[in-house]
């Protein structure tokens, strides 16, 4: 109920939201507004377990959450000083485009229209995705070729959505779409068996499936019919903020590349006695001035790294073969290890 | 010399004074001022939506949508336009707004009737209904019957009826009925029967005023319009298939489905509307004269023909501006329908204004939609309440 409510809601300002931001005039820099407020307003999804959902204490949790935390380290140089906003896959980017996030960190998938015609800017990768399908073990399916004429439930605003109609046109099959807005109500549904399947990026079913009764009564099917490249996205304009969202990414990836962990940052850090290799000097500004460069203070990459570590502690943290969605870094591990995870360098 | 200028000046000072001429100019500057606003804002969301990339007219509308949609009164695939994606949402909104407007008027002549009724029982229940209906927020009813039809067995479990008919959780499964050719000698035998009902109603209707004798119109009319094309078809046999739902690997195939989301906004929107309407017909029925229905029963009318002949013609007098009211209410509410997605103009709209971005276009289409119906909806009842009205002058 609190779910639905909490759609309504999100569809009911749809309108409303969008437009007073919209009418509101031009943005100034999104640097100066963060100072301004002393606060990153983040846009985040409304509860995905792993990826962005709230504690026992209620507090926001997650691997998208972190990157929150790591942008408004380096920004503000407090991790804490975020105000996350929930976000539906309808509305996240009206409220990204009416100035009511600053960044939006949500599973959102890179692609050519959002990043061109729907005035955005994907900075980066942080998550390597594909699209998948769920289902209950007794439906007795085990490849999703199989679903001639079955009820799929979709969350609605997504590339899902239309990854789903090209797949099942492409197989010449016929299926009932059952839309639904949020990712808690999609996971109703489909235990009401309004649906057979329910399909998402593979990382969303994951998770979803780690928060059933009895996940083992449930499997993701075989099958990965596209390319979800997810990552943070800013509002279109601003080079320098995109420039900062951007970096900051790249400096948790180079972290893990270059061993420096929220360990021993701050050792490594030190002007005498930190690390001696250069690029590591330049990210964590004991040499250059990188930080200038972006419009921040030298320690900014420190400060983020600080906060929540580097990608494979923030990934293992929430994500990985030890928590309980239990993913595989698979093309997420660095390119040096097999994956395809790759920032450029810090030079 | 002096005096024309002084004049001048008094002519001044009295356009000041007069009332009349103050009270124009005040509302011309209103005006002005409300169309100076409404520019600016217009203006400047148009140049900030340009600023950000996001309004660049219709020419979206061809484009192809690329999503499904689960309900079609018309040919949808994903490979159609945005532009036909609105077509089907809108048909969705109207398929709704519809039955929802048949099923409440039913509803609140029904429950407007029993509330009047002088049976304790029959009020009571009345009573009952209209004040739990009434007073619970529709978006929670709408969310009640959905819960309520996924509930429902699951589709192998599912209820039948006749082994044609099928109610599970996901839906009414039905018959789906195929016409043949000669399916149309039918139909011609159908018009035919309604517009020769037509013109015996009207005929009868002379011969009523004129001479005082009735005729049975009712029976005729069902004679006419439902026993010619059933005597047909002894000669040409039933020209109608029916496709029967089949049970296949995950929903019943064949047929055709009508949707949990259906059925639970059709429900939540008739119920609720329809104990707004039934007070609508209680405070119509109590506002006819005393008097009349005193004549009535002196010239000896029967109960069911006081009801029919003298009490609801003259309570419609009352009843229909309220009820285009409602109606109107109706078709607006039904936009709720996005929160258990039903597929109507919204729904699909906001799936739209996702992929497409065109947000402003977007939200202008769904206020043309709903102005249309309005304004359609209210000029039909307009009609309907003038020829009411006329029978009064008679
Ligand atoms: N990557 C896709 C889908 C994103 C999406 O909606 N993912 C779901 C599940 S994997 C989600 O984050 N749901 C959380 C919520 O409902 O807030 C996109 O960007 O369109």
């Amino acid at each position: 109920m609190i779910a639905t409510t909490r759609r309504v809601l999100s569809c009911a300002v749809l309108a409303a939201f969008a437009l007073p931001g919209i009418m509101g005039t031009a943005h100034g820099a999104t640097l100066d507004d963060v100072r301004a407020a002393d606060e990153l307003k983040c846009g985040i999804n409304t509860g995905l377990a792993g990826f962005a959902n709230t504690d026992d204490a209620g507090n926001w949790v997650g691997f998208d959450v972190d990157y929150c935390k790591a942008l408004a380290a380096a920004v503000l140089g407090d991790a804490s000083k975020i105000q996350y906003v929930s976000l539906t896959g309808k509305n996240r980017f009206p409220a990204l485009q009416a100035g009511e996030i600053e960044v939006l960190a949500r599973n959102t998938t890179w692609t050519f229209s959002r990043d061109v015609d729907l005035g955005l800017t994907f900075v980066g990768v942080n998550y390597y995705d594909g699209q998948g399908f769920l289902g209950p073990k007794s439906l007795g399916v085990s490849s999703a070729t199989e679903l001639d004429g079955a009820s799929v439930c979709i969350q609605t605003g997504t590339t899902t959505e239309l990854n789903l109609a090209d797949f099942f046109r492409t197989h010449n099959m016929a299926y009932e779409p059952v839309p639904i807005e949020t990712n808690s109500e999609a996971r109703a549904a489909y235990e009401a068996d309004r649906c057979d399947v329910y399909t998402s990026d593979a990382s969303g079913l994951a998770a979803t499936k780690a928060t059933f009764d009895n996940p083992d009564d449930h499997m993701v099917l075989p099958e990965i019919i596209s390319k979800e490249p997810l990552g943070p996205v800013v509002r279109q304009g601003d080079d320098q903020w995109a420039d900062i969202t951007r970096w900051v990414l790249n400096a948790l990836i180079s972290a893990e590349e270059l061993g420096v962990t929220q360990a021993n940052v701050e050792a490594l850090a030190q002007k005498d006695g930190g690390s001696d290799n250069p690029e590591v000097q330049r990210l964590l500004g004991s040499e250059g001035s990188m930080g200038a460069m972006l419009g921040l203070d030298a320690d900014w990459a420190a400060r983020a790294i600080m906060a929540v570590g580097n990608y494979s502690e923030i990934f293992e943290r929430h994500l990985g073969p030890d928590t309980r969605l239990g993913l595989e870094r698979g093309l997420n591990a660095l390119y040096s290890a097999g994956g395809i995870l790759y920032s450029p360098p810090f030079r | 010399m002096a005096a024309p200028s002084s004049t001048r000046i008094e002519q001044l000072g009295y356009l000041w004074t007069d009332e009349r001429l103050r009270g124009i100019a005040f509302q011309v500057l209103a005006v002005a001022g409300l169309a100076l606003f409404f520019a600016f804002i217009i203006w400047n969301t148009a140049a900030n939506l340009k600023h950000a990339g996001l309004a660049s007219g219709y020419g979206f509308l061809l484009d192809p949508a690329s999503f499904d949609i689960n309900q079609r009164l018309i040919d949808y695939t994903s490979t159609s336009s945005y532009g036909r994606a609105f077509l089907v949402g809108g048909l969705n909104t109207v398929l709704v707004a519809a039955l929802g407007i048949a099923a409440a008027t039913f509803i609140g002549f029904v429950v407007g009737l029993m509330r009047l009724s002088t049976n304790f029982l029959v009020s009571r229940i009345a009573t009952v209904y209209v004040e739990l209906t009434r007073n619970v927020p529709l978006l929670l009813q709408i969310i009640f019957w959905w819960v309520v039809i996924l509930a429902l067995p699951r589709v192998r479990d599912s209820i039948s009826v006749a082994d044609v008919v099928f109610l599970n959780n996901r839906g009414i499964r039905l018959p789906q009925p195929i016409f043949e050719d000669a399916f149309q000698l039918i139909l011609a035998l159908f018009v035919a029967g309604c517009i020769g009902t037509f013109v015996l109603a009207r005929w009868a209707r002379k011969r009523h005023e004129l001479t005082g004798r009735t005729f049975p119109v009712g029976w005729s009319a069902i004679g006419l319009i439902f026993g010619l094309p059933a005597l047909s078809t002894l000669f040409v046999g039933l020209p109608v298939d029916l496709d029967i739902p089949l049970l296949g690997r995950f929903n019943f195939e064949g047929g055709f489905n009508v949707t949990p989301e259906l059925i639970a906004l059709w429900l939540a929107l008739s119920l609720y509307t329809g104990a707004f309407i039934s007070e609508v017909v209680r405070s119509g029925i109590l506002a006819v004269d005393k008097g009349q229905i005193e004549a009535a029963r002196a010239v000896g009318l029967p109960p069911g023909l006081r009801t029919r002949k003298i009490i609801l013609p003259q309570a419609l007098r009352v009843i229909i501006p309220p009820l285009t009211n409602q109606y109107l209410n109706l078709t607006k509410n039904s936009s709720l329908a996005v929160v258990i997605g039903y597929q109507d103009i919204v729904s699909i709209g906001e799936t739209v204004l996702n992929q497409s971005g065109q947000a402003l276009e977007v939200i202008s289409i769904y206020m043309a939609f709903y102005l249309t119906l309005s304004l359609l909806t209210s000029v039909l009842m307009n009609w309907y309440n003038k020829r009411t009205a006329l029978v009064r002058e008679r």
